[in-house]
């Protein structure tokens, strides 16, 4: 596969991020399987594997990793052990790491939150 | 009254307050003392799953390093996402000897921390230390007759290096409901994710998820849900009883603390401040009037 240098370095960012091998990934569908959110998904979680093992940035515009809750399914039920939520995290913290929130802090709910769910949230959705 | 380190988070301080003061309740039945480490600061509540970034791990470590410099070798919590974060960036640093030194360096105001504080959880302290058995015999009114759907939800049991039990097929809480003489009721989404942190921006994931949690748990014949997590507990039952305005044939199911549980089976049912609960566990279970009769 011909990668350029700019799909060359979102996949390189991905894999420094996660500490994953992302071409350990052969397909098999597994994690989108067992992911509890899928229907609320705009790209299969495999699918967004397969997008940056080409190195495909439109990846990072996708709805998916914004709606991962890292609550490891797919991760004890991978065949090759892979860290898909790790996966997920990077493509989010590349967004994040420009300093963009993912979430609007004016528009939070008032009153109701417990600070379990806002710190978890502001962690996983602020840069 | 053997004396065990705890820390507590801040749900149990705050919206779960009836999780700390039913564990206070029971674990006083069962001899033991549960003693707040000093200086305790946030877990951070999710782990960070980024490989390069070590100042998310400082949080959960300084908490560890609190707990041995009070002379302890352990750390027992309550929380499921505290248990979670605490274990997994022990279990960091104790497999990467270059990131231990890393946070090592950087934390100048502690001593050196070399993962040697074992963290458990409440659950594994009842199965393992004390036993069932030590349980049941503080039992003094069984929950006989109660329908309880264990619900585990993501983090006791992923990822299965620090999970307390099979991540697919999990029977702690089943275990403890037994011990107590009441039913476990077995629902297909007992290890399934609530939607956790997105209730704070995507809450119809949240209401979606909640109503096939809580009415496939109905659907087995429960009569209420037993959790030891609070983001899954505001989930749950916060956002189930949003979900009533919208679904109206909904049928709510309460959700408590499996301390909570504890607490009505050892005859303590006024520590667990059920008044706090969107959905009051008490009408339709008769707790009290089990208690009392």
């Amino acid at each position: 596969m011909n990668l350029n240098e700019s799909d060359k370095q979102l996949l390189e960012k991905v894999e420094e991020l996660s500490g994953e091998n992302v071409f350990s990934c052969y397909q098999c569908g597994k994690c989108s399987a067992g992911c509890p959110f899928t229907e609320e998904m705009d790209l299969l979680p495999n699918q967004v594997i397969r997008k940056v093992q080409m190195g495909d940035r439109s990846v990072l515009e996708a709805e998916t990793p914004w709606i991962c809750a890292s609550c490891l399914s797919c991760e004890v039920d991978c065949p090759k052990g892979n860290d898909v939520p790790a996966i997920m995290e990077a493509i989010r913290e590349i967004s994040l790491r420009k300093n963009v929130d993912a979430i609007d802090l004016d528009r939070l709910e008032k009153g109701k939150l417990p600070e379990i769910a806002l710190v978890s949230n502001l962690r996983k959705k602020t840069g | 009254m053997r004396e065990i380190p705890y820390y507590p988070g801040c749900s149990l301080k705050d919206t779960a307050k009836g999780f700390e003061s039913s564990a206070m309740a029971v674990s006083r039945e069962l001899g033991i003392e549960l003693k707040e480490i000093p200086r305790w600061n946030c877990c951070g509540t999710v782990y960070s799953l980024t490989d390069d970034n070590l100042m998310k791990q400082l949080g959960p470590l300084r908490n560890l390093v609190r707990s041995r410099d009070e002379g302890y070798e352990s750390l027992y919590t309550l929380c499921s996402m505290c248990d979670n974060t605490l274990k997994r960036a022990n279990r960091l640093v104790q497999e990467d000897e270059e990131k231990l030194n890393k946070i090592n360096n950087f934390m100048d105001q502690e001593n050196d921390y070399s993962g040697e504080v074992e963290v458990k959880h409440y659950l594994e302290l009842l199965r393992d230390e004390l036993g069932w058995e030590k349980v049941m015999e503080n039992v003094k009114q069984p929950l006989e007759g109660i329908n309880v759907a264990p619900y585990y939800g993501c983090m006791l049991t992923r990822p299965k290096e620090i999970g307390l039990d099979d991540p697919h097929n999990p029977s702690i809480l089943g275990e403890l409901v037994k011990s107590l003489g009441g039913t476990p009721v077995n629902f297909p989404y007992e290890t399934e994710c609530c939607g956790s942190y997105n209730t704070v921006d995507k809450k119809e994931i949240i209401l979606g998820k909640t109503q096939t949690i809580t009415a496939g748990a109905s659907k087995a014949g429960a009569d209420l849900i037993i959790t030891s997590c609070p983001l899954c507990h505001f989930n749950l039952d916060s956002r189930q009883a949003e979900l009533l305005d919208i679904a109206p044939n909904h049928n709510p199911v309460p959700v408590i603390y499996f301390t909570q549980m504890m607490a009505v089976a050892f005859a303590k049912p006024e520590v667990n401040e059920f008044e706090e609960h969107a959905i009051d566990p008490r009408p339709g279970l008769d707790l009290e009037k089990k208690v009392v009769s």
